[in-house]
C-alpha cells in the first residue's frame, strides 16, 4: 500500500482545482463567501476527515503553489498599463501605505499589550501585512518566531482579502486608488488576488501597495522596537 | 501558448537572475520587473501575454490555496494564546484596511478640490 493512490501529486492537484471550482460556483450564487476560505477550508476538512496525511496532498499542492511565480510575473501586465496613473499619485500612495503600515504596527503593538499576550507573540505579529518570506525574515530580526510570523502572516492574508471588500464597502470608499491601496497593504498578495477578480486597475494598484509594504514595513519595524 | 511561454520564460530568467547575483528580491519579482522594461521597450507585445496574463491574475487565488491549507500544520503552535493572536490579527487588518484607504481617499479629495479652485 505504499503507492497510495493519494499520494500521487495528481492527487493534490486534482482536489485543489475541484474544490476552486466548487468554491467559484458558490461565490457566484453568495457574493460574500470567499473563494480561497472555501477552497481552503474544503480541503483541510477532507484532509482532516478522511485522515490524509498533509505529505500526501502538498506533492500536489506543491505543484499548484508554483504557478504563483508566473501569477506574480503576469503582474507587469497591470502595472504595464496603469504606469501613467501609478506614476503620478506616487507621492500620495506612500504616504497612504505608510500611515495604514504604522497604525497597523502600533495598533498590534496596543491591542495585543491589552490581551496579555507575550513580548515574543506581539514581535512575530509585527510583520504580519507583508509576503511570507518577508515576514519571515523580520520576524526572525525582531526575536519574534519565524515560522509562526509566516503562519500569520498567511492568515492575515486571507483575513484581509475576506473582510477587506466587504468594509471597504461598508465605509463607502469607491475609488481604484483607495481599494487597492489598502489591500495591497493589509493583505500582501493574497488580498491583491482577491481584488483582481473585480478589478484589474485596483489589482495593479494593489500589487503596488504590497510592493512598497515589503520596503517600508522593515525600515519601520527596526526604530518601533527601540523606541517602545 | 506563447504568452505561457514567455511568462515562463521571464519567471526563469527572474529566478536564474536571483541566484545568481544573490539579490534580496524574489526571482519572480525580478521577472516582472524585467518584463514591464520589455513591454515598455517593446520587445514583448502586450497583445501576445495579455489574454494569459489575465487568465493568471483573475484565478491568482487559486496558488494560495494549498499555502493556506499548509498553516493548518502550525495550528497547535499558536497554543494558548490563539485568542489574544484572532483579535489582534483581526482588529489591526481592519485598521490597515480602513487607515490606509482614508488616507488615500483624503488626499485624492484634497486633489479634487484643488483643480475646481
Amino acid at each position: 500500500m505504499n503507492d497510495a493512490w493519494f499520494q500521487q501529486p495528481l492527487f493534490g492537484i486534482a482536489i485543489t482545482v475541484l474544490f476552486y471550482v466548487g468554491a467559484q460556483l458558490l461565490n457566484s450564487r453568495y457574493r460574500w463567501l470567499n473563494p480561497l476560505f472555501l477552497t481552503s477550508g474544503g480541503l483541510i476538512l477532507l484532509l482532516l476527515l478522511c485522515d490524509i496525511p498533509y505529505e500526501a496532498y502538498s506533492a500536489g499542492g506543491d505543484i499548484i503553489t508554483f504557478f504563483l511565480g508566473p501569477a506574480t510575473v503576469a503582474l507587469a501586465v497591470p502595472f504595464y498599463k496603469n504606469f501613467q496613473k501609478l506614476r503620478d499619485q506616487l507621492v500620495p500612495i506612500v504616504i497612504a501605505v505608510s500611515a495604514g503600515l504604522l497604525c497597523g504596527l502600533l495598533a498590534v503593538w496596543g491591542i495585543s499589550g491589552l490581551l496579555h499576550a507575550s513580548e515574543q507573540m506581539m514581535l512575530t505579529m509585527m510583520p504580519k501585512s507583508v509576503t511570507t518570506p518577508i515576514a519571515i525574515e523580520i520576524a526572525d530580526l525582531l526575536g519574534g518566531t519565524p515560522e509562526l510570523a509566516g503562519v500569520f502572516a498567511v492568515l492575515t492574508g486571507l483575513l484581509g482579502s475576506m473582510m477587506g471588500p466587504i468594509l471597504l464597502r461598508l465605509c463607502r470608499f469607491r475609488s481604484d486608488l483607495a481599494i487597492g491601496a489598502a489591500m495591497g497593504t493589509a493583505a500582501h498578495g493574497i488580498g491583491t488576488a482577491r481584488i483582481m477578480r473585480d478589478s484589474e486597475i485596483q489589482g495593479g494598484i494593489s500589487a503596488f501597495a504590497m510592493g512598497l509594504s515589503s520596503i517600508l514595513t522593515p525600515l519601520f519595524c527596526i526604530p518601533l522596537i527601540w523606541w517602545l | 501558448m506563447r504568452g505561457l511561454a514567455i511568462l515562463l520564460g521571464y519567471t526563469l530568467l527572474g529566478n536564474a537572475i536571483h541566484s545568481l547575483l544573490s539579490v534580496p528580491i524574489s526571482g519572480n519579482v525580478i521577472g516582472m520587473v524585467l518584463l514591464v522594461v520589455s513591454l515598455f521597450a517593446g520587445w514583448v507585445k502586450l497583445a501576445w501575454i495579455e489574454e494569459t496574463a489575465q487568465f493568471f491574475l483573475k484565478h491568482m487565488m487559486i496558488f494560495f490555496a494549498p499555502i493556506i491549507v499548509g498553516t493548518m500544520m502550525f495550528f497547535g503552535v499558536i497554543g494558548d494564546q490563539w485568542f489574544a493572536a484572532a483579535v489582534t490579527l483581526v482588529a489591526a487588518t481592519m485598521i490597515v484596511l480602513l487607515v490606509t484607504a482614508g488616507v488615500m481617499a483624503w488626499q485624492s479629495g484634497k486633489a479634487k478640490e484643488r483643480t475646481y479652485e
